[in-house]
């Protein structure tokens, strides 16, 4: 008791540097975004005001159900789709790089030595990691030459860049590592002898991995799920540049909102984006509490 | 993507230029206190026409240094509103002056100071080109020159002492196409949504330039005749982008572009053979040895025109300073550096000095090359014998249909743009 009173105050200052950072660069910027979003524009300035227009637009015509699908969930739709491929891909391949890290590999010189490996594609730019698949994918790229010459297609396959598949190669290839890293540790962290005592007592490989490994992992597989989907949620350059400025995201319309000063609907519409990212998160952290499971 | 890209070429040019400036006190002996000394101006624009060589000659010849701020064109009107005193000059174009010359941000520029001002081409002072009135639909240079007076807010419909910018650089734009890919003469707008072309077809995604480019399209196939495509009612707009909706959703074009080495990277790969693009981005696919033409077409040409501006809280040296460099600009050299790019300088006369006459004879009076043309970097843009594309300078600025603009209703226009962008 005495221990904990004594420890009390330093804790509070060890808070301090980072409660700093954190309301200034995060909750005060937040706060202003909120507040600009109800505020009027025109074309060289802000104006102070309470308005719903900026939110009544995003939603314009959406609940008429007789005319088509509105921009802004269309948009959301699409990104939700990115999102949902990207997360099942980068899971599954992160998944199993993670596993094979861990229990496939005995040393831990080894162990360390593979897992930079991973990590050797972010010593470029992600926008370089991008741009190189275009050469690979376009009309006259690699793998037309290739399917041409080998008489596996009769012309070349366009919708292999500039398309829905491009960005979601893209996607999975920048950011499974995202994965990798959170569910390597949490597989790391289980006992091995849980695992013999399965094995002991008759399960078989996948019995223990559908039985100990995923539960075990679930930490990992959350932490790495919500890096995954914020990422795409809020992505405008790799469905830019990999989807041929064609393919709408909700990051897009932000940036250009922003670039013509419609500062206004710009953070109405970041203000939308981040309630529905953080209500994804919400249902992912209700699924699994991760407090309690680190 | 931009952003990024941008950052990493201004890191590279200062370093270089660092690198430069340190290599030239080694070599010539310059005493440190003499380059800490050089008058230094921070330069706010798009710089695609600007190279390391324009930086160089303006230090030999005034000891004046220039700092890039690199930005995209809707960057640079942000920085404009946002960062006043951020730059000592910019290099803005004449259609963000609607936007930027009520906020009060920008100087008006005294044409007494500027000592070729008198030489000014009349494309800009007059809308006019060799006497002849050329197309003044949009937001045309002469629309949004002149100021009532210094700290003016407003536009004189007269010409009067004070300028909101002045000019520098313009151009005739119009669609870009791969001769080689398409095989059959192209000589309409109309041909941008020919379903030929589908899947091949590219329009660049920055709404204010787009919008004029869809316009022309638009009126040439014959779909609507706009009253003034610079200035569309919502629903000339909605007309537009609903024409150019249906032409995505059937799959017409590869990609929209909005960086200028995107709208290279597409033409060069062959991703897409007809496109909207800039005379600079020809010239670099050309470069590479690809064909490329800046086709000329029946229904004219979309001008732009760009020029310096000042922020208005300049004064004293700065000023000095500032007018001192653009005085050099206009003065010939950078003229012709930038006659020699395709495009055109807004002094012509002393432009001409600096150029020998068979380029004279190629760039502006049309004639086919008596000698390989190189660009100003050297490499070779046309052999002998070639003609320019367009032709002559009358020809082409004669040619003008229509400027880049900002419409009433541009907040309107960027949002059913968006939403072409989302279908």
């Amino acid at each position: 008791m005495m221990k904990l009173l004594k420890l009390k105050p330093s804790v509070g200052l060890l808070s301090i540097p980072y409660s700093i950072i954190f309301i200034f660069f995060f909750f005060i910027p937040l706060i202003l975004t909120l507040i600009i979003s109800f505020w009027d524009y025109n074309e060289y300035s802000i104006i102070p005001d309470f308005i719903f227009e900026n939110y009544a637009y995003i939603f314009k015509d959406c609940l008429n159900f007789e005319k088509d699908i509105c921009v802004t969930f269309k948009t959301y739709l699409s990104t939700f789709i990115f999102c949902f491929i990207t997360w099942f891909f980068t899971l599954i391949i992160g998944f199993f790089v993670a596993y094979f890290l861990a229990f496939y590999v005995n040393s831990v010189t080894w162990q360390i030595v593979l897992f930079l490996l991973c990590t050797i594609p972010f010593w470029t730019s992600n926008v370089i990691r991008m741009i190189s698949w275009i050469p690979l994918l376009g009309r006259n790229g690699l793998v037309n030459d290739f399917l041409l010459s080998t008489g596996l297609a009769d012309g070349p396959q366009e919708w292999l860049l500039y398309s829905g598949f491009s960005i979601v190669l893209a996607f999975v290839h920048l950011y499974t590592l995202f994965m990798i890293v959170p569910i390597f540790n949490s597989m790391m962290r289980i006992d091995k002898s849980i695992i013999e005592a399965a094995y002991d007592n008759g399960a078989n490989g996948l019995q223990i991995l559908w039985n100990i490994i995923i539960p075990l992992c679930k930490p990992g597989i959350v932490i790495g799920s919500i890096f995954v989907i914020t990422v795409v949620m809020g992505d405008f350059i790799t469905i830019g540049i990999m989807g041929g400025q064609q393919i709408p995201s909700i990051g897009k319309i932000i940036y250009v909102e922003m670039s013509y000063l419609q500062l206004p609907a710009a953070a109405a519409n970041a203000v939308i984006l981040l309630a529905l990212t953080l209500l994804i998160i919400w249902i992912m952290t209700k699924m699994i509490d991760i407090r309690k499971e680190l | 993507m931009k952003k990024s890209l941008t950052r990493r070429n201004m890191l590279k040019t200062s370093t270089a230029a660092i690198g430069a400036v340190a290599g030239a006190g080694l070599l010539k002996g310059f005493p440190a206190i003499h380059a800490a000394d050089a008058p230094v101006i921070r330069y706010l624009g798009t710089a695609v026409n600007m190279g390391d060589a324009v930086q160089k000659k303006l230090f030999d010849d005034t000891g004046i240094k220039v700092k890039f701020i690199v930005k995209t064109t809707d960057e640079v009107v942000k920085t404009i509103f946002t960062q006043p005193n951020s730059f000592d000059i910019v290099d803005s174009e004449y259609f963000s002056m609607p936007k930027l010359v009520p906020s009060g941000n920008l100087l008006g520029m005294d044409t007494k100071r500027i000592k070729e001002w008198d030489n000014v081409t009349t494309a800009f002072t007059k809308g006019e080109v060799a006497g002849k009135k050329i197309g003044d639909q949009g937001t045309a240079p002469k629309k949004v020159m002149y100021l009532k007076g210094a700290k003016s807010k407003e536009f004189a419909s007269e010409p009067t002492q004070y300028v909101t910018l002045i000019p520098t650089v313009y151009n005739a734009d119009t669609l870009g196409i791969r001769p080689d890919l398409i095989k059959r003469p192209i000589s309409s707008w109309a041909e941008l949504l020919n379903p030929e072309f589908k899947g091949k077809a590219s329009i660049l995604n920055i709404p204010s330039i787009g919008i004029m480019d869809a316009a022309m399209v638009v009126e040439a196939m014959g779909e609507y005749k706009y009253p003034d495509k610079g200035n569309m009612t919502k629903e000339e707009i909605d007309l537009t982008m609903k024409i150019f909706t249906e032409a995505k959703k059937a799959g017409q074009f590869r990609a929209f572009w909005s960086d200028f080495n995107e709208s290279v990277n597409l033409m060069a790969s062959g991703e897409v053979v007809i496109q909207s693009m800039w005379s600079p981005a020809i010239t670099a696919v050309r470069t590479k040895g690809i064909p490329c033409v800046y086709q000329p077409l029946k229904e004219g040409y979309r001008a732009w025109a760009a020029g310096f501006g000042l922020p208005s809280t300049t004064k004293g040296r700065q000023a000095d300073i500032c007018y001192e460099f653009i005085n050099w600009y206009l003065s010939g050299w950078v003229g012709a550096y930038l006659n020699r790019q395709g495009y055109y300088s807004a002094v012509i006369p002393t432009a001409k000095k600096y150029m020998e006459s068979y380029e004279w004879d190629y760039w502006m009076m049309g004639k086919p090359a008596t000698a390989d043309i190189m660009s100003p970097e050297g490499k070779k843009l046309a052999s002998k014998g070639e003609v320019r594309d367009g032709g002559s300078y009358e020809a082409r600025m004669g040619g003008v249909a229509c400027w880049n603009a900002t419409m009433d209703e541009n907040k309107y226009m960027v949002r059913k743009w968006n939403e072409m962008i989302a279908s």
